[in-house]
C-alpha cells in the first residue's frame, strides 16, 4: 500500500529535533531578534538627547522597550516566528526615524513630525480622536448597511423580474454611473439635514456596484438550479432566498468590496465639506491649524479604521462562501 | 407499517415540442401519445438528442408542451410539483450545501424535517461519511448518487429519472440498478426513466419505448412480462435486446 510508504517517509520530518535541525540557524533565531531591534529603539530615545524640546521622550522610551519585552515573551513562548521579520524592521524603522528627525533634525519641520509627536497626539487628544473615529464608523455603516441592503434588493430584482427591469434599469443606468459626489452640492440644499444628505450619497455610492454585481450573479445562476427546486414544490419565496442568493453570492461580494471602498471615499469628502464631525473632519481642521501630527495622527486611526472594516468583511465572506474551492486571503 | 402514497398515471396525447435553435424554429418532439398505468416502470430509449429529456420536462410540468396535453392522475399538468420528483440528467447538487443539506432540500422547501429518511437515503446510495462534504469534493459518480438520494427522500407518486445511472462505474452501476429496483417494489411509485443502456431497462423496466431521432416519434413500445430477478444471459432478454436495437437502427452492431 502507497499509504504506508507515505506515512514512513513523512514521520521523522514530524520529529521535533529533526525540525529544529533541518532548519537554518539564523531563522529560528530570528524571532529573538525583535525584541532586541525595540530595546535599540528604547535606548536610541532615552538616552541621546533630543535636539528640540519635545514631549514625552521618556514615555516613547519606555512603550519602545514595553514593546520588546512583549516581543521576547512571544519568542520565549514560541509566538512569533511568521511576524518577526516585520517587528524588527518597524523596531529598527522607529529607531531610525527617532535618530533622524528627534535627534539630529534632518528633515523639515513641521510637514516632518517626531514619534514623540505623534504620540503626544494619542495621549493628549484622544477623546477627540476617538470621538471622531465613532462619528465616522457611524456615518460609514449607516450609510453603507442602507446601500448594501437596496443594492441586493435592486440587483435581485433586476435578475429575476423583467417588469422592475423595466422600470428600474433606466434608472439605475442614469444614477449609478454618476459619482455621488456630484450630487453633493445639490443633496446638501435639498435635504435639510447634512448629516442625511453624506448618507444617501453613500447609499447611493456604495449601492451601485453592489446592484451590479448581484444582478450579474442572479443572471447567472444555472436555471437547473432552479428546476431542482421547483419540481420539488419550491415557490418563489424560496428561488430567491435559498438559491438565487447563495448561487450568486460570490459575485454579491465582489459589489460589497467595491461599494465599501466606494463609502471611505464618501466618507471622506461627507465630512471634510458638510459634516461637521469625523475623521474627516478632524483632518481639515488639523490641516486649517498646521497640526500636522494631529493629521498623521488621524490618517492612521483612518487607515486602521478602514482596513479593519475591510478585514470584517473578509471574514464574513470566508464564512459564507467557505463551500468555494478557491478562496483569496486578505 | 408505512403507508407510500398511490402511484401516478400519466397521459401523453397528442405532444408536440421543440425550440428555435439558430433563428429558426426546430421540432423536437412530434406527435407522441403515451398511456403509463400506475405503477409502471417505463423505460424510454433513444438517440442522444431525439428529445428524451425534453420529454421528461413537460411531463414534470416544467414546461408546458406546444400543442397536445399531459395529464397526471388524470389532470391536466400545469407546473411542477412534489408528487412527480426529478433526477436531472445532472446531478445540479447545490455547491453552496454539504451533500446531506443538498439530500434534505425537498425537506426544506416543504418546511418539515425528516433526517431520518435523509440518513436512509444518504446510506442507500452509499455515501455514509460524505454528509458534511461539498460537491466539489464528490466525483462524478457520487454526484450523481447523491442526486439520486436527493430525489429518493421524498415519497413521490411518479419518479422521474434522466439517465440516473449513466455517469457510474459498471459494478456501483449493478448495486443502483437492484437498489432502485428494490424501491419501486417496496413504494409501489411509477417510474419513467430515460437510458442509453438497452440492457439496464430491459432488466428494470416492464415496459421499454423506444425513440426516433429528432424530432422524437415512438417507434416502439414493448411489454417486458419476464418475473424480477432477470438475468442478464436469459436468452428471452436477448431476444428482446436485439428486437429494440434493430428498431434502433443498430442492426448490425449488436
Ligand atoms: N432549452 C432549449 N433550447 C433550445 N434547444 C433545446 C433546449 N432543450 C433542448 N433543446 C434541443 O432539443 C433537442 C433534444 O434535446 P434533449 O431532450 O436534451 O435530448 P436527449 O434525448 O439527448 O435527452 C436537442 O437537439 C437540443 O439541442
Ligand atoms: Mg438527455
Amino acid at each position: 500500500m502507497s499509504g504506508v510508504g507515505t506515512t514512513q517517509a513523512i514521520a521523522p520530518v514530524g520529529t521535533p529535533q529533526t525540525r529544529a535541525r533541518s532548519r537554518p540557524p539564523l531563522r529560528a533565531l530570528l524571532p529573538w531578534a525583535a525584541g532586541p531591534a525595540w530595546f535599540v529603539a528604547a535606548l536610541v530615545t532615552w538616552r541621546w538627547p533630543d535636539a528640540d524640546d519635545f514631549p514625552d521622550t521618556t514615555t516613547l522610551a519606555g512603550l519602545f522597550a514595553g514593546i520588546g519585552v512583549a516581543l521576547l515573551s512571544a519568542a520565549a513562548l514560541r509566538r512569533l516566528s511568521a511576524r518577526a521579520p516585520w517587528m524588527i524592521a518597524l523596531g529598527l524603522g522607529f529607531a531610525a526615524w527617532e535618530l533622524v528627525q528627534a535627534k539630529l533634525l534632518l528633515l523639515p519641520r513641521p510637514f516632518f513630525g517626531t514619534p514623540q509627536d505623534l504620540l503626544d497626539v494619542f495621549l493628549t487628544d484622544w477623546k477627540r480622536l476617538g470621538d471622531s473615529l465613532l462619528h465616522s464608523l457611524g456615518l460609514l455603516v449607516v450609510g453603507y448597511t442602507a446601500g448594501s441592503i437596496l443594492g441586493i434588493a435592486t440587483g435581485v430584482g433586476l435578475g429575476r423580474s423583467q417588469r422592475f427591469r423595466y422600470w428600474a434599469l433606466p434608472i439605475v443606468r442614469l444614477i449609478g454611473p454618476l459619482p455621488p459626489v456630484s450630487l453633493l452640492p445639490l443633496a446638501m440644499v435639498l435635504i435639510p439635514s447634512n448629516w442625511l444628505a453624506s448618507e444617501a450619497l453613500m447609499a447611493l455610492g456604495s449601492g451601485f456596484p453592489v446592484t451590479i454585481l448581484t444582478w450579474s450573479g442572479v443572471a447567472a445562476v444555472d436555471p437547473a438550479y432552479y428546476d431542482v427546486a421547483r419540481t420539488m414544490g419550491a415557490r418563489d419565496r424560496f428561488l430567491v432566498l435559498r438559491v438565487a442568493l447563495p448561487a450568486a453570492m460570490p459575485q454579491i461580494f465582489v459589489g460589497l468590496f467595491m461599494g465599501l471602498g466606494m463609502s471611505f471615499v464618501m466618507l471622506v469628502i461627507a465630512e471634510m465639506l458638510g459634516v461637521k464631525s469625523g475623521l474627516g473632519f478632524y483632518m481639515q481642521w488639523a490641516q486649517g491649524w498646521a497640526a500636522y501630527p494631529n493629521m498623521y495622527a488621524a490618517l492612521l486611526v483612518m487607515s486602521l479604521m478602514c482596513t479593519g472594516l475591510i478585514t470584517i468583511l473578509f471574514k464574513v465572506r470566508d464564512r459564507i462562501l467557505g463551500w468555494q474551492k478557491d478562496g483569496l486571503k486578505w | 407499517m408505512v403507508t407510500h402514497p398511490a402511484p401516478m398515471d400519466i397521459q401523453l396525447r397528442g405532444i408536440h415540442h421543440g425550440y428555435p435553435i439558430g433563428g429558426t424554429f426546430t421540432p423536437v418532439i412530434e406527435d407522441v401519445s403515451l398511456d403509463i398505468a400506475p405503477g409502471e416502470f417505463v423505460a424510454l430509449l433513444g438517440p442522444s438528442g431525439c428529445g428524451k429529456s425534453t420529454l421528461l420536462r413537460l411531463v414534470a410540468g416544467l414546461e408546458p408542451p406546444h400543442a397536445g396535453q399531459v395529464l397526471a392522475g388524470g389532470v391536466p399538468v400545469s407546473g411542477p410539483g412534489p408528487d412527480r420528483i426529478v433526477m436531472f440528467q445532472d446531478p445540479t447538487l447545490y455547491p453552496w450545501r454539504t451533500v446531506r443539506a443538498n439530500v434534505a432540500l425537498s425537506r426544506d422547501i416543504a418546511g418539515r424535517r425528516d433526517d431520518a429518511a435523509v440518513d436512509a437515503a444518504i446510506a442507500m446510495v452509499g455515501l455514509k461519511g460524505f454528509e458534511r462534504a461539498w460537491p466539489h469534493q464528490l466525483s462524478g459518480g457520487m454526484a450523481q448518487r447523491a442526486a439520486l438520494a436527493r430525489a429518493l427522500v421524498n415519497e413521490p407518486r411518479l419518479l422521474i429519472l434522466d439517465e440516473p445511472l449513466g455517469k457510474l462505474d459498471s459494478l456501483t452501476r449493478l448495486t443502483m440498478q437492484t437498489e432502485l429496483l428494490r424501491l419501486w417494489q417496496k413504494r409501489g411509485f411509477t417510474v419513467i426513466m430515460v437510458t442509453h443502456d438497452v440492457e439496464e431497462a430491459l432488466l428494470l423496466a416492464t415496459r421499454v419505448v423506444t425513440f426516433s431521432t429528432r424530432p422524437a416519434r415512438v417507434i416502439s413500445d414493448v411489454s417486458i412480462d419476464l418475473p424480477y430477478h432477470r438475468h442478464r444471459d436469459d436468452p428471452r432478454l436477448l431476444a428482446l435486446r436485439r428486437e429494440i436495437l434493430v428498431r434502433l437502427g443498430h442492426s448490425e452492431d449488436w
